[in-house]
Parts: C-alpha cells; structure tokens; sequence
C-alpha cells in the first residue's frame, strides 16, 4: 500500500544541511501494524510528514496506493489526507472551541457531506471509541486519554487507508496508553493499516512489524508473532 | 466544503471573541454612521431649499431691465408679448414703498402696482376678499390688497375688508388680504400692498415697466418662451454700452437657480462623504489588523484544519468572510444607527432628513468591499501556512 524509494529529506539547519530521511526505502503492505522506532533526530518525524502528505520529499518516489505522490500538487495533497489518512498526533490536536462530536465531524464538513450523513458517521465513531455517553463535551472537559480517543475517532471517521499515530502515547499515563494501545489493536484486527511511530521500544513492542531508523536510514526491520517473538 | 459550513464556522469564531468582534466593528460602526449622517442632512436640507425653490415656480421667468439709458416698455407691448411663443402669461410690476397709515397707526408698506395676472404667475394666494382685477386697471381704482402684518399694524386685526387707509398721498380701500406666510418662505409677502398697476404708474411716476415676470406655457416650453423675451427686449432695451457685455437686461429663471444650487449641495454631500469615508478606511485598517492577529494566534488550528483535508480555499474563505461578516455587520449597525439619529434630528431642526436608498446600499457596499479588500490579506496569509509548520507552532 505505502512504497517509498530513495526517499531523501534536507533541512538547512543554522548554515548546516541535514539529511533528515536519507535515501529511505520502505514497503507497507495493506492491514499491518508497523511501528516506526527511533531515537530524536532519527527521522522518524520527517518521514511521518512525508508519508502523511504533510511535506513532500526532496528526491525519491513515494507511491500511496498505487498513485505517486511526488508530483501531486498542495490541492491534491491536502485532498489525500481528507480521504486517505487519519492522524493521532500526540498533542491530540484537537480544536478547543469545537464539541467532540464537532471535532469528529471536521474532515467530513472538508469533504462536503450532508449534515444528516456527516452525524450518523461521526456518531458512530465515536461509539466506536467507546465516547458514545461524551459526544458533546469539549476537549477541555475531556481526560487526556478521552482527547486521544476523540482524535481517533476523527482519524476513523473517513475510512481513510492508513491510520498514521504519532507518538499518540508521549502525553499519557500508563493507563490511558493501555487503553489507547488496546483501541489501535482492535483496529487493526478490523482491518486497519496502522503505522505507528515512537521512541519507546515497550510501545513499538506492540506491534507485528518494528522498522528501526537511525540517522535517517532503516537500520533493521523486522516480523513478530503475536507473543512478540520474532516471526 | 459548502458555503454554508464556511459561513457557520466565521460566526462561531466571532462570537467566541465578542468584545474583540464588537471594537473591530465599532471601527466600521462610526464610518458608516458619519457618512449616512452627514450625507442625509446636507441632502434633508437640501430638498427642503428646492422644494421652496420649485414653489415659487419652475417654469416661471424674472425679467429686469438695468440699462440706464432710458427705455419704453408699455403696458400695451407686454399684453402684446403674451401672444408670442411659448409665453402663457405676463405679470408686470411697478415697485415703490410709502408708509401707509389709518386710524393713527402706521406701517412701512412696499407697494407693488400689478395686474390681475400675478395671481398665476406669482401664485399670490388671497385669504379673504379679492385680488386686483382688469377693471380696476382700467378705472384706474385706488383700491389696495393687503398683507396680514400690514392690516395688524393698521388695524389689529386681519378682518380689515371695506376699510380704508392713506398711502401715496391718497385714500385706499381694502378689497382682500393675502395669506399669511410667516418667516418660512424666502420673500414675505406680509408687508406688501398690492395696488392696480396704472394706478401705480400715475402715483409713483413710473410710466415704462423696469420688471415683470412670465410664466410658460409649460416647463417644456420654457427655452421657447425665454427666446421670445429675449428677442423682445433686444428690441426695446439699449444696452449701457455698444462694446458691453452687458445688455441692459436679464432674463433668470427659478430652475437656473435650482440647479446652481443643486450642483453646489451635490459638491458638498460627495465632499462630507469623502472625508467621512476616510474614516470607513481606518475601520477596515482595524480589521486587518485584528484579523492578522486573529491568523497567528490560530495557527495551530489552522494547522489542524489542514492536516484533516481542509484546502487553501476553505481556509481562505473561512477568513474572509470572517473579515466581510465584521464589517457588513458593522455596516448595518451604523446604517440604523444613522437613520435612526436622523429620525431625531427630523423633529429637532425642522426638516426632512432620511436615509435614501442609494445611499444606504452604497455604505452597505462600501463596508462589503472595506471586509474583502482589508480581508484579503490576513486570509491569504492563513491560507498559505504550510501545514506541517502550522502544527509545530506554538
């Protein structure tokens, strides 16, 4: 489903150029759970933005099922994050001044549906996140591990292709994690892409395909079963 | 995404920031109030100006011979000019003053010798009795009408029919009395005496008419009826000089001092309007700068609106009609404001004052396009953010 080539990323850093992704090649197939590890600095969040259509690469193709990328422009990009990709960041990054359900509701009011239509699927995924009884609460009256659950549902909430979660544990205790953990394994077992992208190596223990990344480059890539031996 | 959500979305945002919205606005709030205000009242007190203008008759026309080389125009020649095109009536006029007086009372009079004519032409209206009539011309009767502050002065009262005073040396009797006009109208009729022209000509030794008015047929006419008079007084008129501009006579007519004056109030509303619009200005500077402040301190939503799929255009018109809500909003509020201030001022000074269509639709106009053209700037700014660099903002 994802294939990137080559890709390669510069920044100019202070007068210094730094090769943020350099020369990555990665294949994701369709309904695997990928965690992207790495230590700060590694590339991992570059790479994250240039999967999900945040920023484009300098060099290299990136083909997104099947359709290359690399010369999409910002109106066919920003149309490929509505459709294709969901977002859990770590900030949550949800909208103060919206209700849940609202916040939900967004990337649908982006596509142009119908307010009765745009309801009946936010409201189900919501209950699908298990905030059926939370639907008009803002972010603000929400727990941490609420908030994350509502951007979920917002990422949920197109069918999009691939559920991009970065760092979607960093701003939680443990238990909320657990629970956010458990939300994107059920997704997964209902078919889901997910590509998860940390530094701790106890969450991308989690997943069936851990892709390690040091200055930039996949230094190891490797399969788990289930009881997270190695495949 | 639909217009309608775009539309929702700017509302919410003005509303979670209401006193931000309202001092924004206030800034369009006071240009669009000075500008229906000053524009209302210098076009209130101008219609009322040639309303009174138009009263003393549109298609009338006011000839007055100057020349000071002597010139004869007789009674005959005017009843003669009548006959020539476009020329309904002539009302000729000998002017003079005397102080009138009767049971030991007197009053300054100014005595106008006239014909039964001026009735139309003039549009003297009596109040009781009667006006001058042919045959009093033609008896050569010293019979008077009076206006109503010279029947008070005389008499104390204005129930003055069959009395008599002396005026010119003779004795008049009074035969009807005008209708009071008061201080509203330009030229009181109050303190005049109307007497029978060739009466007038033999007291006042006054035997060539030196003013007389004709009205036109119609106002369509008017252009006619002015070349016949022309043509007429450059027979009987010398000008002062040969080499002179001037002819020794003018020919003006209400509706030449209706448009002078039209033009000059014309000048002046579009002047008060202009400096008044200055202000509109720096209510839409106001908004731009609100908006831009608006733009960072919402980066990161716009950040987040981006991630989700919204495009350069949702966001941009999200903003601008942000921007254009402000200020047509505002707009409207100092429309009403306006009308509603010029409703008060109606019944303090007297006068007309109202709020025309045109210009209501053009302060409306103007506060739509101060919203667009102050907006798009701040919108265009949020619009291009790039998303990753809206999200990482803090």
């Amino acid at each position: 489903m994802i294939e990137l080539k080559n890709i390669r990323k510069t920044y100019m850093l202070g007068g210094e150029t730094v090769n943020a992704v350099d020369g990555l090649s990665l294949v994701i197939d369709e309904h695997e759970f990928v965690a992207i590890v790495g230590a700060s600095g590694s590339g991992k969040s570059t790479l994250m933005n240039i999967i999900g259509c945040l920023d484009s690469a300098d060099e290299g193709e990136y083909l997104l099922r099947g359709q290359d990328i690399s010369s999409f422009s910002s109106r066919e990009m920003a149309v490929l994050r509505n459709r294709e990709i969901g977002f859990v960041f770590q900030q949550f990054n949800l909208l103060q001044k919206l209700t849940a359900l609202e916040n939900v509701e967004l990337p649908l009011i982006y596509q142009g549906m119908g307010l009765s239509e745009r309801k009946k699927r936010a409201v189900e995924a919501m209950t699908r996140v298990g905030l059926e009884t939370r639907m008009n609460h803002r972010p603000n009256q929400l727990s941490g591990g609420q908030q994350q659950r509502v951007a979920i549902a917002r990422a949920l909430v197109t069918r999009p292709a691939l559920i991009l979660a970065d760092e979607p544990t960093g701003n939680l205790d443990s238990k909320s994690s657990q629970e956010i953990l458990a939300l994107l394994h059920e997704l997964h077992s209902a078919g889901n892409t997910i590509l998860l992208i940390t530094h701790d190596e106890h969450i991308a223990a989690e997943a069936g395909r851990r892709v390690r990344l040091v200055d930039g480059r996949v230094v190891s890539d490797s399969k788990y079963d289930r009881e997270g031996e190695p495949a | 995404m639909k217009i309608t959500q775009a539309i929702k979305m700017a509302f919410s945002a003005i509303f979670s920031n209401k006193m931000r919205s309202f001092l924004t606005m206030l800034g369009i709030i006071i240009g669009v109030l000075s500008v229906t205000l000053l524009v209302g009242i210098v076009q209130g007190a101008s219609d009322s100006v040639s309303s009174q203008i138009e009263s003393l008759g549109g298609n009338k026309l006011m000839v007055t011979v100057s020349s000071r080389k002597p010139s004869y125009i007789t009674l005959a020649d005017l009843a003669e000019l009548e006959n020539h095109d476009g020329i309904a009536r002539i009302a000729p006029s000998i002017s003079g003053s005397d102080t009138a007086k009767a049971e030991g009372n007197s009053s300054d009079a100014a005595i106008k010798g006239v014909t039964a004519n001026s009735v139309q032409v003039d549009g003297i209206t009596v109040e009781s009795g009667r006006f001058i009539r042919s045959s009093d011309n033609e008896k050569r009767l010293d019979i008077a009408v009076v206006g109503v502050k010279i029947a008070k002065d005389l008499f104390g009262h204005t129930d003055v029919i069959g009395s008599s005073f002396t005026m010119l040396g003779r004795s008049f009797e009074i035969v009807g009395v005008l209708k009071e006009e008061g201080t509203v109208s330009m030229s009181s009729d109050d303190s005049t005496v109307y007497i029978p022209i060739e009466t007038a000509s033999r007291l006042l030794r006054q035997t060539s008419v030196t003013s007389f008015n004709a009205a036109a047929a119609s106002v369509a006419e008017m252009d006619a009826a002015r070349a016949s008079l022309e043509n007429f007084l450059a027979q009987k008129v010398k000008p002062a000089a040969s080499d002179s501009e001037d002819k020794g006579y003018t020919v003006f007519n209400m509706g030449d001092v209706l448009s002078a004056f039209n033009s000059v109030m014309n000048t002046m509303s579009v002047l008060l309007g202009g400096i008044a619009s200055i202000s509109l200005i720096v209510g839409g500077i106001g908004i731009m700068n609100i908006m831009l402040v608006s733009v960072s301190e919402r980066t990161r939503e716009i950040g987040i609106r981006k991630a989700v799929g919204a495009q350069h255009s949702d966001i941009m018109i999200q903003f601008l009609i942000e921007a254009v809500t402000i200020s047509v909003t505002g707009g409207l509020i100092g429309m009403l404001l306006g009308a509603g201030i010029l409703q008060v001022l109606s019944g303090i000074m007297n006068l007309d004052l109202h709020l025309s269509v045109s210009v209501s639709a053009l302060a409306l106009g103007f506060s739509l396009a101060i919203g667009v053209i102050f907006g798009i700037y701040p919108a265009n700014k949020a619009a291009k953010l790039k998303p990753i660099d809206a999200l990482r903002y803090e």
